[in-house]
């Protein structure tokens, strides 16, 4: 059973770096250039199949923060809080590429590399938030508090999302959008790209969850190891 | 919950806030140093601001200055409200009597805001004599109420936490502000719509979302509050 197991983790992270592979070709070279004025741009443009898909992990590993923390909450169960820490690192981590990529693209495409757009914003305030919420973590000690504080920090902070997102909305509407819209409509081939990256950037998480949980695991193996050899 | 469980739950806050009403009554500790911190955030202000911002222009950073003002010394007063009870191992004699543990919750939310209002109510003559802008206006003084009691409200919940873990206070900001961003955005662009001579109903989006926001994070923190403090 535990070797069964190893061994679809191991296809299924060779699987994710082989489709990590084909997203990059498609992404640079596969997909078709953009109907748009500037050089820059066009090439530019390309790094939106990686910039969304990275956000939308991140936005997916901070609901199943929030999932995993009421499981927490109700069980008391020790995975649960394990599924949460995994998944809260790796969407931190995820965040911070979303703002990278945003800025790297925004040069071209803007002039700048930050606006106070609403999509940037709530990043910024969502990677903020998990910041917030590993610090948490990092400063609590007797591991069931830690757990307990650490699900309620991700229930509340998850229900500012939508908050957030209703409030930066009004907020940067009552502007005029300075610098003009987004890329408009994704043509046909550009879909296939962009749906494969979703896939593969999602296949990629739950390689990542899988093996951050595994890690914790063995921690927790390794802990009470030292436990009954100090008894 | 019937009508005489009820008014025994708010009898039980109002003890609590009546209690934290006392202790400060006699050392007045948290309010003067709310109070002074409040109008050193002004001051900074001026200087930050430097001579750039004159005439006119005062209007456009003056809800800022007063919303971070504040937000930054009703942070100081949510830190002191658990660190305060924790310091003498009160907070365990509260969780020993007999009430349930969302009273608590109510009683220090209740006594922040009192404190929160009663240091802003003496900063708005004092910003309007810095700023030059008049802020006694009916509306105005609800905006404040509102954004004050959403404010509190998570800051409430957190606050009890961060209390509990090593990093104390220097915690509560990184928690807090982020999930509170919406009151900040919600408030101040309601704070500049008055000054700007709009109506209540030009302003509708901005209060409601404070109103929701006012109701939805005591509903949280009635449901999670428990886990919170219990040990």
């Amino acid at each position: 059973m535990k070797r069964q197991r190893d061994t679809l983790l191991l296809a299924l992270t060779a699987l994710s770096a082989l489709m990590i592979l084909v997203a990059l070709y498609l992404a640079l070279i596969g997909a078709p250039t953009a109907d748009l004025k500037s050089e820059t741009g066009r090439y530019a443009q390309r790094i939106i199949y990686f910039h969304i898909a990275t956000a939308w992990v991140g936005f997916l590993a901070f609901f199943v923060t929030f999932v995993a923390g009421i499981g927490y909450l109700r069980t008391q169960e020790r995975k649960w809080d394990i599924v949460a820490l995994s998944s809260a690192e790796i969407g931190t981590v995820f965040m911070l590429g979303v703002l990278v990529s945003g800025s790297i693209w925004a040069k071209p495409a803007w002039g700048v590399w930050w606006v106070w757009d609403e999509r940037l914003t709530i990043s910024l305030i969502q990677f903020l938030v998990y910041v917030g919420y590993l610090m948490l973590r990092a400063s609590v000690e007797d591991p069931a508090r830690r757990a307990r504080f650490a699900a309620v920090y991700g229930i509340v902070a998850f229900i500012s999302v939508p908050i957030n997102f209703i409030a930066i909305r009004l907020w940067r509407t009552q502007h005029p959008l300075i610098f003009g819209t987004e890329s408009g409509g994704l043509g046909p081939n550009m879909m296939f790209t962009f749906f494969f990256c979703l896939i593969t950037f999602t296949i990629w998480y739950v390689v990542l969850m899988w093996h951050r949980i595994r890690l914790e695991r063995f921690r927790d193996d390794v802990e009470q190891l030292k436990q009954r050899l100090m008894d | 919950m019937s009508l005489h469980n009820g008014l025994g739950f708010l009898r039980k806050t109002l003890a609590i806030v009546y209690k934290d009403i006392i202790a400060e009554l006699r050392t007045k500790e948290m309010f003067s140093s709310m109070f002074v911190f409040a109008v050193l955030v002004v001051v900074v202000f001026n200087f930050a601001f430097d001579l750039r911002v004159s005439g006119e222009r005062v209007r456009q950073v003056a809800p800022g200055a007063l919303w971070v003002a504040f937000a930054f010394s009703g942070m100081l007063g949510l830190s002191r409200a658990f660190i305060l009870e924790k310091d003498r191992g009160c907070l365990e004699g509260l969780l020993l009597t007999p009430v349930d543990h969302t009273a608590i919750y109510f009683g220090k939310l209740i006594s922040t805001v009192l404190f929160m209002l009663f240091v802003e109510a003496l900063m708005l003559p004092v910003f309007t004599v810095f700023f030059g802008v008049n802020l006694f206006d009916l509306r105005l003084i609800l905006i404040v109420v509102l954004g004050t009691i959403g404010f509190a409200s998570v800051g409430t919940t957190l606050s009890a936490m961060t209390a509990q873990t090593r990093a104390r206070e220097v915690l509560l900001p990184i928690l807090l502000l982020p999930v509170a961003a919406p009151v900040l955005i919600a408030s101040v662009k309601a704070t500049a719509g008055i000054l700007d001579g709009l109506t209540m109903a030009d302003i509708a989006v901005w209060w409601r979302l404070l109103l929701a926001f006012d109701i939805i994070y005591p509903a949280v923190a009635f449901m999670t509050f428990d886990y919170v403090v219990k040990e």
